[in-house]
């Protein structure tokens, strides 16, 4: 139950989004997720919707795993798009007690309903094509110039992807607990807010309680393995940028062109 | 001199200054570990089986006495990683000690630490892949594996780092009997087919069946050692200290009992079956 959480997964393929590299993905993503954000008209919204559904096709995942991720926010969305629906400028065209629809409004609501979407659709073709591990490697190579100035960047690469690793051992304990709480006789689906926060407690203290063993645990077995910090440690994987990658982020930087320019020439609608 | 020595060694894990009185987990336990060796460690939960084996790698020093690994003393801290990558531990729990979440790169994490060159991490992740049989499984996520699939990862984890003897701290104890039937048998592929030093810590009688030493412990004691015949044979100093003794040891125990003659206790199911037949004939 707990388990059916599509979003942050990864699967391991070889389309080409796979096999770019994780440096690259992730500079190129947050390039993306950022230009999202200044789509302020029709055009520019409809570049990024078009690349959108380029990296969807192309990333080799069956789309029914996306739309399970977008199952996860659609209450944020729907709340985000009607407040958006009433709150715009200008004239209205309809209007009803404190409702008020307005064009703009409307632009609104579009924009930020596409915005939102494109953005978890953005974070899961990340994560769905790349593995945690690459990812923190990434943002470890990424922010290496860091270290020069002290800051613990292999230490939190580390952490990050332990925390990755142990997410889905930690729900399906999480399932076993309630499972377990539930045989004797719990009950966590009645009463109001406060009854069934509190009857999250029994789950929450023995969830605890053991992910402190098992992070005691983790560190012996990686003592054992010779784990003594960053320094001396070399890679499997070596990264390198190969033609795919410039040319991925050279298409990403034609996207920002092509926004910039469609604000530049057209008036924003919102 | 062994391959690994251990000398009087004495540990607790109380504080002395609580003024309670000290029980020492390992108390005054002396053994050697040749190289190629099958040992069996075997004795019931709390015996001092598993604080003794970390002891074999330096992940505990002793209070008092000495452990050497292939000349070694485990107390130098200067030669404590070279001791970690001669002696491999694997522990009890398979999900607590896969660090990655791709099979390969957690097989990868030990030589990655010891900063082998990328090309020899490749061979050596393979290598120690098709050693336990887990070669088409080096793209999963561990958390699909079963457990014995888990702990066979675990084993490969080690071995890619080459040491010179396998250490297993229960690896079975979490596993479904046939999880245990892969671990074992994998255990002996790399003792028979690649010389590998293994020293198995258990608590199922039956796993120290067909190792080549068994050693008792109880109380933090060595209780008794020699060959498997010569352990599972003194059935009655074993049921003393509340121990198993393999099924098949227990069966032949009571027949004899009962005035059959047999004149060896059998190991295994085959042998007993065998030694009835014959009797019966």
């Amino acid at each position: 139950m707990v388990r059916d959480v599509s979003f942050g997964q990864y699967f391991p393929g070889k389309s080409l989004l796979h096999r770019i590299d994780p440096r690259a993905k992730l500079l190129c993503f947050i390039a993306f997720v950022v230009v999202i954000f200044f789509t302020f008209n029709y055009a520019s919204l409809g570049l990024i919707v078009a690349a959108m559904v380029f990296l969807v096709a192309v990333s080799g995942i069956a789309p029914k795993f996306y739309f399970k991720s977008l199952k996860v926010i659609l209450v944020v969305v729907l709340i985000t798009s009607v407040l958006n629906l009433f709150y715009g400028s200008g004239e209205a065209i309809w209007e009803w007690w404190i409702l008020r629809l307005t064009w703009n409004g409307i632009h609104r609501a579009v924009f930020v309903t596409v915005r939102i979407i494109c953005l978890i659709l953005a974070s899961s073709c990340l994560t769905f094509t790349t593995s945690p591990t690459e990812l923190t490697d990434a943002l470890e190579r990424l922010m290496k110039p860091l270290a020069k100035i002290h800051f613990p960047v292999h230490e939190i690469a580390m952490m990050m992807s332990l925390a990755l690793r142990f997410v889905p051992t930690l729900l399906e304990e999480t399932d076993k607990l309630m499972q377990a709480q539930k045989a004797r006789g719990a009950d966590m689906e009645s009463g109001g807010f406060f009854k069934r926060v509190r009857s999250l407690i029994p789950i929450l203290i023995p969830l605890f309680v053991s992910a402190f063993r098992r992070a005691y645990d983790i560190a012996t077995a990686m003592e054992c393995r010779c784990y003594r910090g960053g320094s001396g440690r070399t890679r499997m994987k070596i990264l390198h940028m190969s033609a795919r990658d410039i040319i991925a982020m050279i298409a990403t930087a034609l996207l920002i062109g092509g926004v910039i320019v469609c604000n530049l020439l057209l008036a924003s609608v919102i | 001199m062994s391959f690994i020595s251990i000398e009087n060694v004495f540990f607790s894990y109380d504080n002395i200054e609580d003024g309670k009185p000290v029980v020492n987990a390992v108390d005054g336990v002396s053994l050697s570990v040749e190289k190629g060796e099958f040992v069996a460690v075997i004795g019931h939960n709390g015996c001092g089986k598993s604080t003794l084996a970390k002891h074999l790698n330096a992940m505990l020093l002793p209070d008092s006495g000495k452990v050497y690994v292939d000349g070694d003393d485990t107390c130098d801290e200067e030669k404590t990683w070279d001791i970690r990558a001669k002696v491999g531990l694997v522990l009890q729990n398979p999900d607590n000690q896969l660090v990655a979440s791709v099979v390969e790169e957690d097989v990868a994490f030990g030589p990655e630490n010891l900063g082998v060159d990328p090309r020899e991490i490749r061979e050596r992740v393979d290598a120690a892949l098709k050693a336990v049989g887990m070669y088409e499984y080096r793209l999963h996520a561990p958390y699909k594996l079963s457990g014995g699939q888990k702990q066979r990862i675990a084993i490969a984890g080690i071995l890619a780092i080459q040491p010179q003897c396998i250490v297993l701290d229960e690896p079975t104890a979490m596993l479904d009997p046939l999880g245990r039937e892969e671990v074992l048998s994998t255990l002996l592929r790399l003792n028979r087919e690649m010389g590998m030093t293994v020293v198995l810590i258990t608590h199922y009688m039956d796993e120290a069946v067909p190792a080549d030493r068994v050693v008792v412990m109880d109380s933090g004691k060595v209780l008794l050692q020699g060959t498997p015949r010569e352990v599972f044979s003194q059935v009655e100093l074993l049921k003393k200290h509340r121990l198993d003794v393999p099924q098949a040891a227990e069966l032949g125990f009571r027949l004899r009992g009962f005035g059959v003659p047999f004149d060896r206790v059998p190991l295994d199911e085959q042998e007993c079956a065998e030694m009835l037949l014959e009797v019966l004939q």
